[in-house]
Protein backbone atom coordinates (compact mmCIF):
# COMPACT_ATOMS: atom_id res chain seq x y z
CA UNK A 1 0.00 0.00 0.00
CA UNK A 2 0.30 4.14 -0.53
CA UNK A 3 0.85 4.35 3.23
CA UNK A 4 3.56 1.85 4.00
CA UNK A 5 5.84 2.83 1.33
CA UNK A 6 5.64 6.55 2.46
CA UNK A 7 5.96 5.03 6.13
CA UNK A 8 9.54 2.62 5.40
CA UNK A 9 10.59 5.32 2.95
CA UNK A 10 10.84 7.87 5.58
CA UNK A 11 12.53 5.20 8.00
CA UNK A 12 15.32 4.72 5.86
CA UNK A 13 15.82 8.20 4.71
CA UNK A 14 15.85 9.04 9.01
CA UNK A 15 17.99 6.05 9.40
CA UNK A 16 20.64 7.36 6.37
CA UNK A 17 20.48 10.70 7.90
CA UNK A 18 21.43 9.44 11.34
CA UNK A 19 24.60 7.31 9.75
CA UNK A 20 25.76 10.47 7.68
CA UNK A 21 25.14 12.64 10.70
CA UNK A 22 27.32 10.27 12.74
CA UNK A 23 30.16 9.67 9.84
CA UNK A 24 30.27 13.80 9.78
CA UNK A 25 30.58 14.41 13.52
CA UNK A 26 33.65 11.77 13.66
CA UNK A 27 35.33 13.43 10.83
CA UNK A 28 35.24 17.15 12.54
CA UNK A 29 36.30 15.72 15.82
CA UNK A 30 38.72 13.38 14.53
CA UNK A 31 40.19 16.43 12.25
CA UNK A 32 40.12 18.67 15.42
CA UNK A 33 42.09 16.26 17.78
CA UNK A 34 44.60 15.42 15.06
CA UNK A 35 45.21 19.52 14.44
CA UNK A 36 45.41 19.60 18.21
CA UNK A 37 48.30 17.28 18.76
CA UNK A 38 49.77 18.66 15.22
CA UNK A 39 50.30 21.91 17.11
CA UNK A 40 50.77 21.09 20.52
CA UNK A 41 52.50 17.62 20.32
CA UNK A 42 53.00 18.18 24.52
CA UNK A 43 48.95 17.67 24.85
CA UNK A 44 49.52 14.21 23.82
CA UNK A 45 53.02 13.37 25.49
CA UNK A 46 53.62 14.80 28.87
CA UNK A 47 57.60 14.80 29.24
CA UNK A 48 56.99 13.58 32.79
CA UNK A 49 54.91 11.01 31.90
CA UNK A 50 56.05 7.48 33.44
CA UNK A 51 57.28 5.47 30.02
CA UNK A 52 58.41 1.97 29.67
CA UNK A 53 60.52 0.49 26.10
CA UNK A 54 63.47 2.33 24.62
CA UNK A 55 63.90 5.72 24.91
CA UNK A 56 64.38 5.71 20.78
CA UNK A 57 61.55 3.38 19.90
CA UNK A 58 60.31 4.95 17.09
CA UNK A 59 56.49 3.63 17.81
CA UNK A 60 54.79 5.25 20.67
CA UNK A 61 51.54 4.13 22.45
CA UNK A 62 50.17 6.82 24.65
CA UNK A 63 47.78 4.92 26.95
CA UNK A 64 45.27 6.83 29.12
CA UNK A 65 44.28 4.63 32.55
CA UNK A 66 42.99 4.39 35.10
CA UNK A 67 44.01 2.08 37.93
CA UNK A 68 40.80 1.05 39.45
CA UNK A 69 39.43 -0.23 35.45
CA UNK A 70 38.53 -3.39 34.38
CA UNK A 71 39.18 -2.37 30.98
CA UNK A 72 42.71 -1.13 31.63
CA UNK A 73 43.31 -4.25 33.90
CA UNK A 74 42.19 -6.89 30.52
CA UNK A 75 44.52 -4.76 28.78
CA UNK A 76 47.68 -4.32 30.48
CA UNK A 77 49.56 -7.90 29.85
CA UNK A 78 48.14 -7.49 26.45
CA UNK A 79 50.07 -4.25 26.22
CA UNK A 80 53.29 -5.42 27.50
CA UNK A 81 53.33 -8.51 25.64
CA UNK A 82 53.39 -6.39 22.25
CA UNK A 83 55.96 -4.41 23.98
CA UNK A 84 57.76 -8.15 24.80
CA UNK A 85 57.43 -9.05 20.89
CA UNK A 86 58.98 -5.90 19.42
CA UNK A 87 62.06 -5.31 21.74
CA UNK A 88 63.71 -1.88 21.38
CA UNK A 89 60.94 -0.72 18.86
CA UNK A 90 57.95 0.51 20.93
CA UNK A 91 57.46 2.85 24.03
CA UNK A 92 54.91 3.28 25.88
CA UNK A 93 53.63 6.26 28.21
CA UNK A 94 50.91 6.04 30.87
CA UNK A 95 48.63 8.73 31.41
CA UNK A 96 45.67 9.37 33.38
CA UNK A 97 41.99 9.28 33.60
CA UNK A 98 40.99 8.15 36.85
CA UNK A 99 36.96 8.13 36.53
CA UNK A 100 36.79 5.36 39.00
CA UNK A 101 35.70 6.39 42.62
CA UNK A 102 39.31 5.99 44.71
CA UNK A 103 41.44 5.85 41.58
CA UNK A 104 43.08 9.39 42.25
CA UNK A 105 44.34 7.54 45.20
CA UNK A 106 45.92 5.05 43.32
CA UNK A 107 47.68 7.36 40.99
CA UNK A 108 49.25 9.49 43.82
CA UNK A 109 50.36 6.06 45.34
CA UNK A 110 51.57 5.28 42.20
CA UNK A 111 54.05 8.51 41.45
CA UNK A 112 54.98 8.05 45.22
CA UNK A 113 56.26 4.42 44.36
CA UNK A 114 57.97 5.95 41.41
CA UNK A 115 60.18 7.92 43.93
CA UNK A 116 60.97 4.08 45.07
CA UNK A 117 61.89 2.73 41.69
CA UNK A 118 59.30 0.93 41.86
CA UNK A 119 56.50 2.28 39.54
CA UNK A 120 55.59 -0.76 37.14
CA UNK A 121 55.67 -3.30 40.13
CA UNK A 122 53.13 -0.93 41.65
CA UNK A 123 50.97 -0.57 38.56
CA UNK A 124 51.03 -4.55 38.39
CA UNK A 125 50.51 -4.79 41.77
CA UNK A 126 46.79 -2.55 41.93
CA UNK A 127 45.45 -4.39 38.34
CA UNK A 128 46.26 -7.86 40.17
CA UNK A 129 44.68 -7.17 43.58
CA UNK A 130 41.69 -4.23 41.47
CA UNK A 131 39.00 -6.73 42.40
CA UNK A 132 39.79 -6.55 46.34
CA UNK A 133 39.83 -2.80 46.21
CA UNK A 134 38.13 -1.70 43.33
CA UNK A 135 34.51 -2.88 43.59
CA UNK A 136 31.68 -0.69 42.06
CA UNK A 137 29.14 -0.41 44.62
CA UNK A 138 31.74 -0.42 47.18
CA UNK A 139 35.45 0.65 46.39
CA UNK A 140 37.72 0.29 49.02
CA UNK A 141 40.85 2.09 47.80
CA UNK A 142 42.19 1.38 51.79
CA UNK A 143 42.63 -2.10 50.97
CA UNK A 144 45.78 -1.56 49.17
CA UNK A 145 48.05 -0.55 51.66
CA UNK A 146 48.55 -3.72 53.47
CA UNK A 147 49.91 -4.74 49.91
CA UNK A 148 52.13 -2.57 49.32
CA UNK A 149 55.10 -4.06 50.96
CA UNK A 150 54.52 -6.86 49.46
CA UNK A 151 56.50 -5.39 46.88
CA UNK A 152 59.32 -3.82 49.08
CA UNK A 153 57.51 -0.79 49.25
CA UNK A 154 58.70 1.64 51.75
CA UNK A 155 54.61 2.56 53.10
CA UNK A 156 55.35 5.48 55.38
CA UNK A 157 57.41 7.15 52.58
CA UNK A 158 54.69 6.63 50.42
CA UNK A 159 52.11 8.18 52.41
CA UNK A 160 54.30 10.94 53.10
CA UNK A 161 55.41 11.52 49.25
CA UNK A 162 51.79 11.01 47.52
CA UNK A 163 50.11 14.40 48.44
CA UNK A 164 52.91 16.21 46.76
CA UNK A 165 51.50 19.24 44.80
CA UNK A 166 53.62 17.94 42.01
CA UNK A 167 51.21 14.97 41.90
CA UNK A 168 48.21 16.99 41.88
CA UNK A 169 49.65 19.23 38.63
CA UNK A 170 50.11 15.59 36.86
CA UNK A 171 46.45 15.01 37.79
CA UNK A 172 45.46 18.31 36.49
CA UNK A 173 47.27 18.20 33.12
CA UNK A 174 46.29 14.82 32.47
CA UNK A 175 42.38 15.65 33.24
CA UNK A 176 43.13 18.81 31.20
CA UNK A 177 44.63 16.47 28.07
CA UNK A 178 42.22 13.97 28.41
CA UNK A 179 39.46 16.58 27.89
CA UNK A 180 40.81 18.51 25.20
CA UNK A 181 41.85 15.13 23.05
CA UNK A 182 38.49 14.39 23.71
CA UNK A 183 38.25 11.05 25.95
CA UNK A 184 35.90 10.60 28.03
CA UNK A 185 36.59 6.35 28.45
CA UNK A 186 39.94 4.63 29.77
CA UNK A 187 41.76 2.78 28.27
CA UNK A 188 42.28 5.31 25.30
CA UNK A 189 45.18 4.54 23.55
CA UNK A 190 47.04 6.98 20.70
CA UNK A 191 49.82 5.51 18.62
CA UNK A 192 52.63 7.61 17.08
CA UNK A 193 49.71 10.44 17.53
CA UNK A 194 46.70 8.07 15.66
CA UNK A 195 43.74 7.72 18.19
CA UNK A 196 42.78 4.06 18.25
CA UNK A 197 39.08 4.40 17.18
CA UNK A 198 37.42 1.16 17.07
CA UNK A 199 37.96 -0.16 20.45
CA UNK A 200 39.73 -3.63 20.91
CA UNK A 201 42.65 -5.90 21.03
CA UNK A 202 42.61 -6.91 17.50
CA UNK A 203 42.12 -3.15 16.46
CA UNK A 204 45.14 -1.66 18.64
CA UNK A 205 47.37 -4.62 17.34
CA UNK A 206 46.39 -3.47 14.10
CA UNK A 207 47.14 0.07 14.76
CA UNK A 208 50.62 -1.14 16.49
CA UNK A 209 51.66 -3.23 13.54
CA UNK A 210 50.75 -0.54 11.38
CA UNK A 211 52.81 1.78 12.81
CA UNK A 212 55.94 -1.08 13.18
CA UNK A 213 55.83 -1.41 9.38
CA UNK A 214 55.54 2.43 9.17
CA UNK A 215 58.60 3.01 10.88
CA UNK A 216 60.86 0.04 10.53
CA UNK B 1 -25.18 22.11 4.62
CA UNK B 2 -23.23 23.70 7.52
CA UNK B 3 -22.46 19.98 8.22
CA UNK B 4 -20.76 19.65 5.31
CA UNK B 5 -18.79 22.66 5.59
CA UNK B 6 -17.32 22.58 8.98
CA UNK B 7 -16.76 18.74 9.05
CA UNK B 8 -14.08 17.57 5.82
CA UNK B 9 -15.48 14.86 3.95
CA UNK B 10 -14.75 11.48 5.89
CA UNK B 11 -12.02 10.47 3.39
CA UNK B 12 -10.27 13.61 3.42
CA UNK B 13 -10.61 13.36 7.64
CA UNK B 14 -8.95 10.05 6.95
CA UNK B 15 -6.07 11.12 5.26
CA UNK B 16 -5.45 14.04 7.33
CA UNK B 17 -5.53 12.11 10.65
CA UNK B 18 -2.81 10.20 9.42
CA UNK B 19 -0.65 12.42 7.93
CA UNK B 20 -0.50 13.72 11.56
CA UNK B 21 -0.18 10.61 12.84
CA UNK B 22 3.21 10.26 10.60
CA UNK B 23 4.41 13.55 11.31
CA UNK B 24 4.25 12.78 15.17
CA UNK B 25 6.34 9.58 14.78
CA UNK B 26 8.90 11.59 12.92
CA UNK B 27 9.48 13.87 15.40
CA UNK B 28 9.27 10.56 17.66
CA UNK B 29 11.73 8.98 15.93
CA UNK B 30 14.08 12.17 15.26
CA UNK B 31 14.31 13.28 18.86
CA UNK B 32 15.19 9.36 19.76
CA UNK B 33 18.09 9.23 17.35
CA UNK B 34 19.08 12.68 18.27
CA UNK B 35 19.12 11.70 22.27
CA UNK B 36 21.39 8.35 21.19
CA UNK B 37 23.33 10.88 18.60
CA UNK B 38 24.31 13.49 21.76
CA UNK B 39 25.09 10.22 24.33
CA UNK B 40 26.51 7.66 21.89
CA UNK B 41 28.03 9.70 18.98
CA UNK B 42 28.63 12.57 21.25
CA UNK B 43 29.22 10.76 24.28
CA UNK B 44 27.44 13.49 26.58
CA UNK B 45 26.36 11.17 29.68
CA UNK B 46 22.61 11.39 29.94
CA UNK B 47 21.45 12.58 33.24
CA UNK B 48 18.80 10.80 35.12
CA UNK B 49 15.88 13.06 34.04
CA UNK B 50 17.47 13.30 30.71
CA UNK B 51 16.45 8.97 30.97
CA UNK B 52 13.55 9.53 32.53
CA UNK B 53 12.42 11.38 29.00
CA UNK B 54 13.94 8.35 26.93
CA UNK B 55 12.13 6.37 28.54
CA UNK B 56 9.02 8.22 26.80
CA UNK B 57 10.13 8.99 23.95
CA UNK B 58 11.47 5.29 22.29
CA UNK B 59 8.76 3.41 23.03
CA UNK B 60 6.56 6.30 21.14
CA UNK B 61 9.02 5.85 17.81
CA UNK B 62 8.03 2.02 18.11
CA UNK B 63 4.06 2.79 18.90
CA UNK B 64 3.71 5.53 16.31
CA UNK B 65 5.26 3.29 13.86
CA UNK B 66 3.01 0.60 14.00
CA UNK B 67 0.16 3.13 14.01
CA UNK B 68 1.33 4.94 11.09
CA UNK B 69 1.93 1.42 8.99
CA UNK B 70 -1.22 -0.06 9.92
CA UNK B 71 -2.94 3.25 9.49
CA UNK B 72 -4.44 2.04 12.98
CA UNK B 73 -5.32 5.55 14.72
CA UNK B 74 -6.26 3.30 18.36
CA UNK B 75 -2.35 3.42 18.39
CA UNK B 76 -3.19 6.83 19.94
CA UNK B 77 -4.56 5.06 22.77
CA UNK B 78 -1.76 4.32 23.93
CA UNK B 79 0.97 6.77 22.56
CA UNK B 80 -0.96 9.64 24.25
CA UNK B 81 -0.05 8.57 27.52
CA UNK B 82 3.45 8.29 26.94
CA UNK B 83 3.69 11.68 25.19
CA UNK B 84 1.77 13.14 28.41
CA UNK B 85 4.47 11.49 30.96
CA UNK B 86 7.13 12.31 29.01
CA UNK B 87 6.09 16.02 28.69
CA UNK B 88 5.87 15.96 32.63
CA UNK B 89 9.36 15.11 32.83
CA UNK B 90 10.58 17.22 29.94
CA UNK B 91 8.74 20.36 31.90
CA UNK B 92 10.00 19.56 35.03
CA UNK B 93 13.44 19.16 33.71
CA UNK B 94 13.31 22.42 32.54
CA UNK B 95 11.90 24.03 34.87
CA UNK B 96 14.62 22.83 36.84
CA UNK B 97 17.18 24.02 34.81
CA UNK B 98 15.61 27.88 34.49
CA UNK B 99 15.78 27.55 37.98
CA UNK B 100 12.08 28.35 38.93
CA UNK B 101 12.76 25.03 40.85
CA UNK B 102 15.64 25.20 43.43
CA UNK B 103 18.38 22.73 42.82
CA UNK B 104 18.10 21.22 46.26
CA UNK B 105 14.75 19.20 44.88
CA UNK B 106 16.88 17.89 42.13
CA UNK B 107 16.60 14.28 42.23
CA UNK B 108 20.11 13.91 40.75
CA UNK B 109 22.73 12.90 43.60
CA UNK B 110 26.06 11.06 41.63
CA UNK B 111 27.27 11.28 38.23
CA UNK B 112 26.44 14.14 35.69
CA UNK B 113 23.78 16.96 37.16
CA UNK B 114 20.37 17.42 35.52
CA UNK B 115 21.07 21.28 35.92
CA UNK B 116 24.50 21.55 33.81
CA UNK B 117 23.61 22.66 30.60
CA UNK B 118 25.66 20.41 28.23
CA UNK B 119 24.83 21.61 24.69
CA UNK B 120 22.83 24.60 23.50
CA UNK B 121 21.61 25.19 19.86
CA UNK B 122 20.73 28.86 18.74
CA UNK B 123 21.22 30.01 21.76
CA UNK B 124 18.54 29.15 23.66
CA UNK B 125 17.42 25.16 22.87
CA UNK B 126 19.44 23.23 25.28
CA UNK B 127 18.53 19.57 25.24
CA UNK B 128 15.72 19.68 28.07
CA UNK B 129 14.21 22.48 26.10
CA UNK B 130 14.24 20.31 23.11
CA UNK B 131 12.99 17.81 24.54
CA UNK B 132 9.64 19.40 25.56
CA UNK B 133 9.37 21.13 22.60
CA UNK B 134 9.14 17.40 20.92
CA UNK B 135 6.54 16.46 23.68
CA UNK B 136 4.83 19.00 23.34
CA UNK B 137 4.09 18.72 19.29
CA UNK B 138 3.64 15.18 19.67
CA UNK B 139 0.94 15.28 22.30
CA UNK B 140 -0.43 18.25 20.68
CA UNK B 141 -0.31 16.49 17.03
CA UNK B 142 -1.93 13.43 18.80
CA UNK B 143 -4.75 15.02 20.87
CA UNK B 144 -5.44 17.31 17.35
CA UNK B 145 -6.44 13.70 16.15
CA UNK B 146 -8.22 12.22 19.26
CA UNK B 147 -10.56 15.54 19.44
CA UNK B 148 -11.02 16.02 15.69
CA UNK B 149 -10.85 13.20 13.96
CA UNK B 150 -12.61 10.48 16.29
CA UNK B 151 -15.80 10.11 16.45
Amino acid sequence: MNKQKTVITLAIVLGVVFAIGIVVYRSITDAEVAKLIEEQPSVLVRASAKTRGAVDAKVHIVEFMDPGCETCRAFHPFVEQLLADNPGKIRLSIRYLPLHEGADVMVKILEAADKQGKYWETLHLMFESQPQWASHHHPQPEKIWPLLPQIGLDVDAIRRDMNAPEIDAILAEDLAAARALNIRKTPSFFVNGEPLRNFGYEPLRALVHGALAASY
Amino acid sequence: MTDAESTPPPDASHARAWQILVACWLLATGASLGSLFFSEVMELPPCSLCWYQRIFMFPLAIVLLVGALTVDRHCIRYALPLAIGGWAFAAYHVLLMVGIIPESAAPCQQGVSCTEVQLELFGFASIPVLSLLAFTAIAAGLLLIKLRYSR
